[in-house]
């Protein structure tokens, strides 16, 4: 076989606890650039390699304030400057009607801003990524679960993280090639 | 009604998710569905019977543009008819669909893990519905733009002090948010089917659709911040739908229409006809796909439970109408309650009366509740007698208003069935679709409600 640049090592698990407990390991154990898969969110498994915050909910902020002002300045603008109309004797500035309107401006954007920052947070859509080239992986959305050592971390040596991962009970160990 | 997050372990009722699954076998079951099981005739039959009443529509619907709205039964003083009726109907079965996906995730109700996915699909279905009967009741609905705010060369912009132009807003962000809501949801599914598949089309399709999905803890961390943040802004945005439409009428001066009991009274009323909705597709389909180990007695119990709930709420607003028709000392409103009792449309407002207080008080029975075939009768009953609710309120307060030389009546034509029917068979027609090419159950939230997902810190 021709020889491939390696992205990194990965074990494979066959529960959700296993692989808490082995990415906490890692983790304590110095290892910085890892990552860990699973088929479905695991309580505390982020947190376990040391990722607690996410910046989503202030995509998500930014993204409602940001449609709510719109919503309000392009009735406020329409509405008292561009194109007055006088309704009934109601004022052109009349607030308590474009509340609706801005009310629905700030949720259309926040959510767009939610699903549309953790994508690009995810760095989604990805067509290709070195972890598929494990045949193995595509049970990674069934049953199994699987920790990767990235071979750009500085502690990262073939023979010493394959030691490592061996001590953490795994199921199967593979080397990713890039 | 906080719960512990794995349902088995409550002692109350049926459990969720029948034991005895894994990861593996959840997976393999639902992702089998749309994989592996050959098409039955019966989907083949279903299908091609809501497919021929929604050509029915597109027939009828051609025949609109060619002749205008004059084909249906309309006219002053009922200019909105079916096209109204129609469109609320359909807007309120969608509610049910955010109720479940959202409200009772953030209430961390685990029980709507294996409904939720075709309760949102439901939801987009209806919400396309809904979505076609004002621009096909405009009379030029090929201008159906100038709803929206755009420069243009009339130099001309909407009124943002009328309800209608609200609805446009509260609308159409409620169609994007209700996709936007499903297809996160789908996202690791999709994965799920490009991993399974062994259909080198279904791989590419999928997979493209899944965008490289791996299943990350990072990814998974802020997918979970964003799904969380999307059920807290379809939270408000469900109420503040129903709420808009209702405004629609309350706003106006129209008696019968102009009362402060709307708004909460219709979006009980949403609720009550959409989770009639989810019963009616979800008994047939845990029936023919052989789902009954996760869409259990449990999910039926609960639903029947919130129609109970819901309808009784509706029936309180139908009692503060009529005690406001002889409260209030109006002599109009007085006369609508006498209208709705002794008038033409008398019998249509009884039958309201049977289909959505009297009928569905049946569900007190525990029998019953459990029971599918009572279930799905009592649903349709309930359906029913929803559409005969906006009808009371659009036809019947329109008909007889202020003056007596401005009285009319209102009969369908034929146009207006065949629009009406025929979109019963394109929501039919979407959903058969759904059910063959996407899981109709969320697998990965499913997954989470095996004990074997649960982790000790």
């Amino acid at each position: 076989m021709k020889r491939t640049p390696v992205y990194g090592m990965m074990a494979e698990f066959d529960s959700a606890q296993l692989l808490v407990d082995a990415a906490q390991r890692a983790h304590e154990a110095g290892y910085l650039k890892i990552d860990a898969y699973s088929p479905f969110p695991v309580e505390g498994l982020a947190e376990a390699m040391g990722f607690h915050k996410n910046r989503v909910p202030l995509v998500v902020l930014i993204g409602g304030l940001l449609g709510g002002l719109s919503g309000y300045a392009l009735q406020y603008w329409i509405s008292a400057v561009s194109y007055p109309i006088n309704v009934g004797g109601k004022p052109y500035h009349s607030w308590p009607a474009f509340i609706v309107v801005t009310f629905e401006m700030t949720i259309l954007f926040g959510g767009i801003s939610a699903v549309f920052g953790m994508l690009a947070l995810n760095g989604l859509p990805m067509p290709y990524h070195p972890v598929f080239n494990v045949p193995r992986f595509a049970f990674a959305t069934r049953d199994r679960f699987f920790l990767i050592v990235f071979s750009s971390d500085p502690k990262y040596n073939p023979v010493e993280t394959r030691r490592f991962l061996e001590s953490l009970a795994p199921r199967s160990i593979a080397e990713v090639p890039s | 009604m906080a719960e512990s997050k794995h349902p088995a372990a409550v002692g109350e009722g049926a459990p969720v998710i029948e034991p005895g699954y894994t990861f593996g076998t959840v997976t393999d079951k639902i992702s089998s569905i749309v994989l592996t099981r050959p098409t039955s005739n019966g989907w083949f039959f279903g299908f091609g019977v809501a497919f021929l009443l929604t050509m029915m529509m597109l027939f009828a619907i051609a025949y609109l543009f060619a002749r205008g709205v004059g084909i249906w039964g309309i006219n002053i003083p009922i200019g909105w008819g079916f096209a109204i009726v129609n469109f609320v109907w359909w807007i309120g079965i969608g509610h049910a669909g955010t109720l479940i996906s959202a409200i009772l995730l953030l209430l961390r109700q685990s029980w709507r893990n294996s409904i939720n996915r075709f309760a949102e699909a439901m939801t987009l279905f209806a919400v396309a519905c809904a979505g076609m009967f004002p621009l096909l009741h405009m009379g030029r609905p090929w201008l159906a733009y100038w709803l929206f705010p755009y420069p243009n060369t009339m130099n001309y912009w909407p009124q943002f002090r009328s309800p209608l132009v609200w609805d446009v807003f509260a609308v159409s962000t409620y169609a994007t948010i209700s996709f936007l809501f499903w297809f996160v949801g789908l996202i690791p599914d999709l994965a799920t089917l490009r991993d399974r598949s062994t259909n080198r089309v279904a791989q590419i399709i999928y997979g493209m659709l899944a965008l490289g999905w791996r299943g990350s803890a990072r990814h998974w961390h802020r997918y979970e911040t964003a799904y969380l943040l999307l059920a807290g802004l379809a939270t408000p945005l469900v109420l503040s739908v129903h709420t808009v439409v209702s405004f629609d009428f309350a706003v106006a001066i129209v008696p019968g229409w102009h009362t402060t009991i709307f708004p909460p009274y219709f979006v009980a009323g949403a609720i009550y006809s959409g989770f009639a909705m989810v019963l009616m597709l979800a008994i047939p389909i845990r029936k023919v796909y052989g789902l009954e180990d996760f869409i259990t007695e449990r999910h039926l119990q609960n639903s029947a439970k919130v129609m109970l709930a819901t309808g009784l709420i509706v029936a309180y607003g139908y009692a503060i109408e009529a005690f406001m028709g002889w409260y209030s000392g109006n002599r109009y409103d007085a006369f609508t309650l006498w209208n709705r009792l002794h008038g033409p449309y008398a019998p249509c407002y009884f039958a309201l009366l049977a289909c959505n207080i009297f009928v569905p008080q049946l569900l007190w029975i525990r029998k019953l509740r459990t029971s599918p075939v009572a279930l799905f009768l009592i649903s349709g009953v309930i359906l029913v007698g929803m559409w005969l609710e906006r009808f009371i309120i659009v036809v019947v307060s329109l008909h007889r208003d202020f003056l007596t030389s401005s009285w009319g009546m209102y009969y369908p034509t034929r146009w207006d069935w065949m629009t009406y029917i025929g979109t019963i068979g394109m929501f039919l027609a979407a959903m058969f679709l759904f059910v063959r090419i996407l899981p109709m159950i969320s697998i990965f939230e499913m997954r989470t409600l095996l004990p074997e997902a649960e982790v000790k810190e």
